[in-house]
């Protein structure tokens, strides 16, 4: 193939990418993640998986590990791309590399990435059951799937002049594993002048009709109470360290989480969810959940930005409540 | 192969709950909402998330609730049987813009009629800052109420959380 292969990529047809003192390469199975004194190989199927995630959530709140050695802490403005700074091995022989740069670089170097080393037909918002394979040589590409961003409501779903609902006419058909969902809609009587005011719509129906999966989306917001559900399948693909404390409630279905403390990976809990079941995950730690069948998740934030200082410098406690 | 999609209510939940390696189950919270309305009187509202002041309340729907108003919007969302939701414009300010979380209206509101809403499980409804709104369930009913603390909001952790 080196015959035909364009200028600038390497021997499987992808880019090589610099951020920082960041390389970024990759190969048929493999990204290969590269920084002053050290380097680190993840699985490409998981680095796009986070990849997606990282970008379409603006770093989301705290920190996005990749896997236990790589990721990036969200700072609002400027974000932390590290090598070990949250593994207890790498900062116990002071291993870990640290580089902060400016938020916007970081992500437009991550979506290039990303837009570059996905294929067509592999889709990383989607449950691995439903794309297809991330792996082998450059072949075509997936801009569509790639530059999706998460759902950002202002006030509520379908309210006029907000983000609007889904349905098959919009493109967004109920989700094969969401098939028995129902899809009624709540009976909505405005008094006339009242329409754009008495609102309600089928939120259960709202979630079987989307198409990604792990990525906290805002249905409704209470002034920084944000209620962000999502649907979820298979494993979330990054494990997220929380700069504050953030909250689940179960809407359907199973999941289970693994958590770890935050700064060092050590097991703390596993959490196990069922329907209307509700936890609070602590400012203090990371976690990753596994959905075994596509349930439906709502995760509860507090947007106000001042809390990742409040946390970090202990002026606020890392539980939510005393009892 | 498609999967049946499960769901809570207040007649039948399962919980899951907090597995110790390193750690005390009470800083997760755990409560489950279903447990949590079946146990309550109708309309208390029991917080079952808190973020600093905001709240996440669980709500017994049963029978007619009293007229409720907030400085803020609200928004419940049915986790259990078929509510109704009554809408009154106010002709007055009654909460004070500062005052924050779910105020109790003594009597019916002065105002125009809104309208009305009839929601079921899975519905998510907008309570629209500057509005009364009135609860009516002819069934035991749940609704999840993601407001802000305020005079009604009971917490009893103790009683609800795993320990
Ligand atoms: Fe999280």
């Amino acid at each position: 193939m080196s015959e035909s292969k364009p200028q600038g990529v390497n021997d499987y047809g992808y880019r090589q990418f610099y951020l920082g003192s960041y390389s970024f390469a990759r190969d048929e199975y493999f990204a290969h993640i590269s920084w002053p004194g050290g380097s680190h190989m993840i699985s490409v199927d998981r680095f796009l998986r986070a990849l997606m995630r990282d970008v379409a959530w603006n770093f989301f709140y705290g920190t996005v590990n990749f896997d236990e050695v790589f990721g990036t802490t969200n700072h609002y403005g400027t974000v932390d791309v590290f090598a070990g700074l949250y593994n207890g091995g790498y900062r116990a022989q002071n291993r870990q590399f640290v580089e902060t740069l400016n938020g916007d670089a970081v992500r437009s170097t991550f979506a290039a990435i990303l837009e570059d080393w996905t294929n067509e037909g592999f889709d990383p918002f989607a449950a691995p059951e439903e794309t297809g394979t991330p792996f082998g040589a450059k072949h075509g590409s997936n801009l569509g799937a790639v530059r999706r961003n998460r759902v950002v409501a202002q006030r509520m779903v379908g309210l006029k002049n907000d983000t609007p609902l889904r349905s098959d006419a919009t493109g967004n058909p109920v989700n094969r594993q969401f098939s028995d969902v129902d899809q009624g809609e709540p009976e909505v009587h405005a008094e006339p002048g009242f329409e754009d005011e008495v609102h309600a719509f089928n939120f259960f129906a709202y979630l079987s009709r989307s198409d990604v999966t792990w990525n906290p989306s805002i249905t409704s917001a209470v002034k920084n109470s944000l209620l962000c559900p999502t649907t979820e399948e298979y494993m979330l693909p990054i494990i997220h360290g929380n700069d504050r404390v953030e909250w689940f409630v179960q809407l359907s279905d199973e999941i289970n989480w693994d958590v770890q403390d935050r700064e060092t990976g050590a097991p703390r809990a596993r959490v196990v969810m069922k329907p209307g079941d509700v936890a609070a995950m602590p400012a203090d730690i990371r976690h990753q959940g596994y959905s075994p069948k596509r349930s439906m998740l709502l995760v509860w934030e507090n947007n106000d930005s001042t809390l990742p200082e409040l946390y970090a410098s202990k002026k606020l406690k890392p539980n939510p409540v005393d009892f | 192969m498609p999967r049946e999609t499960r769901f809570g209510s207040l007649a039948h939940f399962e919980k899951g709950g907090v597995q110790v390696i390193n750690d005390d189950p009470r800083n997760y919270a755990f409560s489950n909402l279903f447990e949590v309305a079946s146990k309550a009187e109708p309309y208390e509202k029991v917080a079952v998330g808190k973020n600093l002041k905001y709240v996440l309340e669980a709500i017994r729907a049963e029978g007619t609730s009293p007229w409720y108003a907030a400085s803020h919007d609200e928004a419940a969302i049915v986790m259990d049987g078929e509510i109704e939701i009554r809408l009154v414009k106010l002709q007055e300010k009654i909460v004070a813009d500062d005052h924050e979380g779910t105020t109790i209206l003594e009597g019916a509101p002065k105002g125009q009629k809104m309208g009305h809403i009839v929601a079921r499980r899975g519905h998510m409804a907008l309570l629209p800052k500057g509005a009364a709104y009135q609860f009516h369930a002819a069934l035991p009913g749940v609704i999840l109420l993601q407001t802000i603390g305020g005079d009604l909001t009971a917490q009893r952790w103790k009683d609800i959380c795993q320990s």
